[in-house]
């Protein structure tokens, strides 16, 4: 057992600890220092854990398993963590003194959910999840003077106790049929009973939760609309991934692996089906640009969760491609958000009206990464989508393709909304939305991403190839 | 000229044309038409360098380039023409390059009208050139965007809004995309199964084996897919509504090259790998071409507006090309190729000198005109050729598609060819009566101030003027071509169909 093996994570939890007491000891609470050291820090570790990425290894029997499957992503949430950090930009003079926590608070967040993608058993991956889970509780509240912000922690609190609750109730059952947490034992103890069947129907209700599939939706798009953007944007797209790596992982070695006659893909598939059509209906007609991007992410859990019910090469391939390039349409999306609240103070699409005259820069990565989300080429997205749905067909779920892809079509309705205010809407200002040089960073990061990858998947795809190959 | 990748360098120039013009100030308005000029003109001579240099002698796919491109997919960057793709891609060019004329007057958001029209080109352009089935979907998928925001960017509103118009186009085109999405990704997902490697090439998913009841699956979805994209009866609602809100140059490229997208895609993508499916979905096809022609020519009749007028003419005149290639023989697909090539021209120029009349007297109601030759001679010709293109008259290239497709489906569909046949007596009723109402009869004096057409406005009339007669004198020069690529298909398409059967 080689510890420099986790040296990634140790290097991580030791940058969240030095920025939180740095934040403290520093005078005027290290305001400027800081942000430089938790973003420096991040992209060093992200330099890092390029370089380390084919490791392989097993920790403890197999409890923490150092993997390419949780090499890849570790690399897409550090990433997400550095463009997060990156595009919130202005935005953080709101937290007034507390700056520099929220540094820290990410920084843990990260952990948690690089916890969560490696764990090879249940009470692992559970403390990751409450590590990733507690530090979101935090920081949607963030903004204490808000009501919204203050609203969102709360009801964050309440449900997402209540889903840990859950997952918790479905991992006890499991260890009391199988006696075991470790998902390769379970998979070999598995047997029909009810009791064990139950619990696993909880866990997979626990983590449909976290990644708000329907029917346990609810929660998404009042925190998403509450908690500051840059929150948001870490929400939707490290938590999100964070769960269905984790829900990846539980599924192929534990359940899937199993021996058993029950179809799970096709409880899977029911869900994904009815995630993809009220996510994006309801999405339809919404006027608030955060909440409709909450309600789309929602419709995106269901085109990832499609992946996972193909559970063949091109499917969980799909996942994990989908899972990199959503964080950087997501974040290009909600970067630009951002930048139009800092300015106008609000996110409904009035004030994204006129854009295009004032910004065609911020107007064109907005429409760039919305389409990108539509599935619309060459933008990324449909390189991920046309994975994820070869793989649905290809394991005989021929409808279900059919109802992604409509709907993504659908999708493109609200998406262009966006884009009809930006373009033909009249705004009396006309004064460019002004950016900071990190956001501006951001932002170019991942429209530049989003392009590129879907011009030419290639590189992505043979990396998400290698990471799943412990899976199959 | 070995070696040097024509194909990529036609379709690359006007994209970096895009990528310039984005880098240009915004209110450099000359420098920018000039930009999107020379990029459409570059594209135009290389196209038509293609064409002449095309060896019939040798035939199949020439100009070839490979590069791969995504290996666990088998998608691979390739490039290749042939005697159906060069009239294609020929079209194309002419096309964009008139239609960055028609839109000379453009001054305000210029830039951004001239970088999305580029971008529309180019990606126009790679759906007919490319022979992969990955890289076709992409292309094709591409230029809806761009229409979306030139529609409600530089639209005009009259019967519908804009933003309606465009909305309803886009949608449309999508959803019919979304099934043909699903067809081909359960094609891949199949011939991956038959043969055990991942591969998007067209020629080698059209050699492999699949049973009937998958073909016929497959096939009623692109049928689908691309029968929205060709305005085929009863999907094509968007097609009158989204060409009246759309700016000239999105109408003639939506209306010369874009649909003939669906009409290319179902020969090149669904009849040569789906023979069987096609052989049972032909006969459906062609009933409801029926419906494309007559039901269509009919709404004709009782329009006012003439986009509306020429947005149901070419949906009433793309059913010629669905009889064509539902009939399923060489002469008629041969004849639906052309028809494709001759309505592209014909309906661009018919939009470039509505759009032309449009700018300078704010009306499209052909009531309100009358004697419009006294004014304008120069435009009147305009009209008066793509009019007695559009009715089929010998001596234009629209003559030799309509009656290379009656010819090919009278031994196929007796019955509908004949009912089709009285399209044509209804496209001369309603193009005379409005050609005749516009531009003949007394001079009206409100009329006098109306410029006729001098400098960059004479461009589309010569370019696509010059197109629908060449092509109906010289009809050879095309037809030789299209045969030389239909000829294979057919072949291959009769091979398989007995593989298939017995």
């Amino acid at each position: 057992m080689d510890i420099s093996l986790l040296l990634t994570e140790i290097m991580v939890a030791l940058l969240g600890l030095l920025v939180l007491v740095l934040g403290l000891a520093l005078p005027a609470r290290g305001k400027t220092v800081v942000n430089r050291l938790a973003l420096l820090g991040m992209i060093a570790i992200l330099i890092y854990a390029i370089s380390t990425f084919s490791q392989e290894e097993a920790f403890f029997n197999g409890v923490y398993q150092i993997d390419m499957f949780g090499s890849y992503f570790k690399l897409l949430f550090l990433s997400a963590g550095i463009l997060v950090m990156l595009m919130a930009g202005k935005y953080i003079s709101r937290f007034e003194e507390k700056s520099s926590e929220f540094y820290g608070l990410m920084i843990l967040a990260t952990l948690g959910m690089m916890l969560m993608c490696s764990a090879g058993e249940f009470i692992t991956l559970y403390v990751g999840l409450e590590l990733m889970t507690i530090s979101f509780y935090i920081l949607t509240a963030y903004l204490q003077n808000d009501q919204l912000s203050a609203e969102a922690g709360l009801k964050y609190l309440i449900l997402g106790a209540l889903s840990s609750a859950i997952l918790l109730f479905g991992i006890s059952l499991v260890y009391a049929m199988t006696g075991t947490t470790m998902f390769t034992e379970i998979a070999s103890a598995f047997t029909m009973q009810p009791a064990l069947l139950a619990g696993v129907v909880v866990i997979i209700a626990g983590f449909a939760f976290k990644i708000s599939v329907v029917p346990f939706h609810m929660w998404t798009p009042d925190i998403y609309q509450g908690a500051p953007i840059p929150i948001t944007t870490y929400l939707s797209v490290g938590s999100k991934a964070a769960g269905f790596a984790a829900l990846v992982r539980v599924f192929m070695v534990a359940i899937n692996g199993a021996d058993t006659s029950f179809d799970w893909s096709m409880l899977l598939a029911i869900l994904a089906a009815l995630t993809i059509i009220i996510g994006n209906l309801i999405a339809l007609s919404q006027k608030d640009v955060k909440r409709l991007l909450a309600y789309s992410s929602i419709a995106q859990a269901g085109y990832i969760l499609v992946g996972v019910v193909a559970a063949n090469s091109f499917g969980l391939k799909g996942v994990l491609f989908y899972a990199m390039i959503y964080v950087f349409a997501n974040t290009g999306a909600f970067a630009v958000a951002t930048a139009v609240e800092v300015d106008t103070g609000k996110t409904g699409i009035e004030a994204f009206a006129g854009l295009s005259k004032r910004s065609p820069m911020l107007a064109a990565i907005m429409t760039i990464c919305m389409l990108s989300l539509a599935g619309i080429p060459p933008m990324a997205g449909f390189a991920g989508k046309f994975y994820l749905f070869a793989g649905a067909i290809q394991n005989g779920y021929l409808w279900l393709a059919v109802i992604g892809l409509i709907m993504s079509m659908v999708s493109v309705y609200y998406y262009l909304g966006v884009s009809k205010a930006m373009y033909i809407g009249e705004n009396e200002n006309e004064s460019p939305v002004l950016t900071t040089g990190g956001s501006t960073v951001a932002l170019w990061i991942c429209v530049l991403a989003t392009i590129l990858l879907g011009v030419y998947p290639g590189p992505l795809s043979e990396l998400a190839g290698y990471a799943i190959q412990i899976l199959m | 000229m070995s070696g040097f990748p024509v194909l990529t360098t036609t379709l690359l120039v006007p994209l970096l044309g895009a990528i310039i013009i984005m880098c240009l100030p915004a209110d450099k308005h000359k420098s920018i038409k000039y930009t999107a000029a020379v990029a459409t003109f570059i594209s135009m001579i290389l196209s038509l360098v293609v064409f002449l240099g095309y060896d019939k002698a040798l035939g199949g796919m020439q100009f070839i380039e490979t590069i791969p491109w995504i290996k666990d997919l088998g998608v691979n960057y390739a490039l290749g023409v042939d005697g159906i793709s060069i009239p294609m891609l020929l079209l194309t060019n002419l096309i964009g390059f008139s239609s960055i004329y028609a839109s000379w007057k453009i001054e305000e958001r210029a830039k951004e009208f001239f970088t999305l029209l580029l971008i529309l080109i180019s990606g126009v352009m790679g759906t007919f050139i490319t022979t992969d089935l990955f890289i076709f979907f992409l292309f094709y998928e591409v230029v809806v965007i761009p229409i979306y925001l030139l529609v409600i960017m530089f639209g005009s509103t009259k019967r519908v809004s804009k933003e309606y118009a465009g909305m309803k186009l886009t949608i449309y085109l999508l959803i019919g995309s979304a099934f043909l999405l699903a067809g081909l990704i359960a094609l891949f997902i199949k011939a991956k199964a038959i043969s055990g490697i991942p591969s998007m090439d067209m020629a080698f998913l059209g050699t492999l084996d699949y049973s009937s009841g998958f073909q016929i699956l497959v096939f009623a979805f692109m049928a689908f897919g691309f029968g929205t994209l060709l305005s085929m009866f009863p999907f094509h609602a968007w097609s009158p509504d989204g060409y009246a809100g759309a700016p000239t140059a999105v109408s003639m490229i939506h209306a010369g090259v874009l649909k003939k997208i669906g009409g290319y895609g179902l020969i090149r993508i669904a009849l040569t790998i789906l023979p069987l499916g096609a052989k049972f979905i032909a006969p459906v096809i062609a009933v409801l071409a029926i419906g494309n022609v007559v039901y269509a020519a009919y709404i004709c009749l009782s329009q006012k507006d003439l986009k509306y007028i020429v947005g149901y003419s070419s949906v009433s005149h793309m059913g010629y090309v669905l009889i064509g290639i539902a009939a399923l023989n060489i002469i008629s697909i041969n004849g639906a190729v052309i028809m494709m090539f001759a309505h592209g021209v014909m309906a661009a120029l018919f939009f470039a000198m509505i759009g032309n009349l449009y700018e300078k007297s704010h009306t499209r109601n052909i009531e309100d005109f009358g004697g419009l030759a006294h004014q304008m001679p120069k435009l009147a010709t305009g009209f008066m050729i793509a009019g007695l293109a559009s009715l089929g008259l010998p001596g234009t290239v629209n003559f030799i598609g309509e009656f290379t497709i009656f010819v090919g489906a009278f031994s196929t569909f007796k019955v509908i060819a004949i009912i089709a046949i009285t399209g044509i007596i209804l496209t001369a009723l309603y193009i005379l009566r409005t050609l005749g109402t516009m531009l003949f009869g007394p001079r009206k004096e409100e009329w006098d101030h109306l410029q006729d057409l001098k400098g960059p406005e004479l461009v589309p009339l010569v370019v696509l003027g010059l197109a629908i007669i060449l092509g109906g004198c010289l009809p050879f020069t095309l037809m030789d071509l299209i045969t030389n690529g239909v000829e294979p298909l057919v072949a291959q398409m009769a091979l398989i169909q007995i593989g298939g059967l017995f």
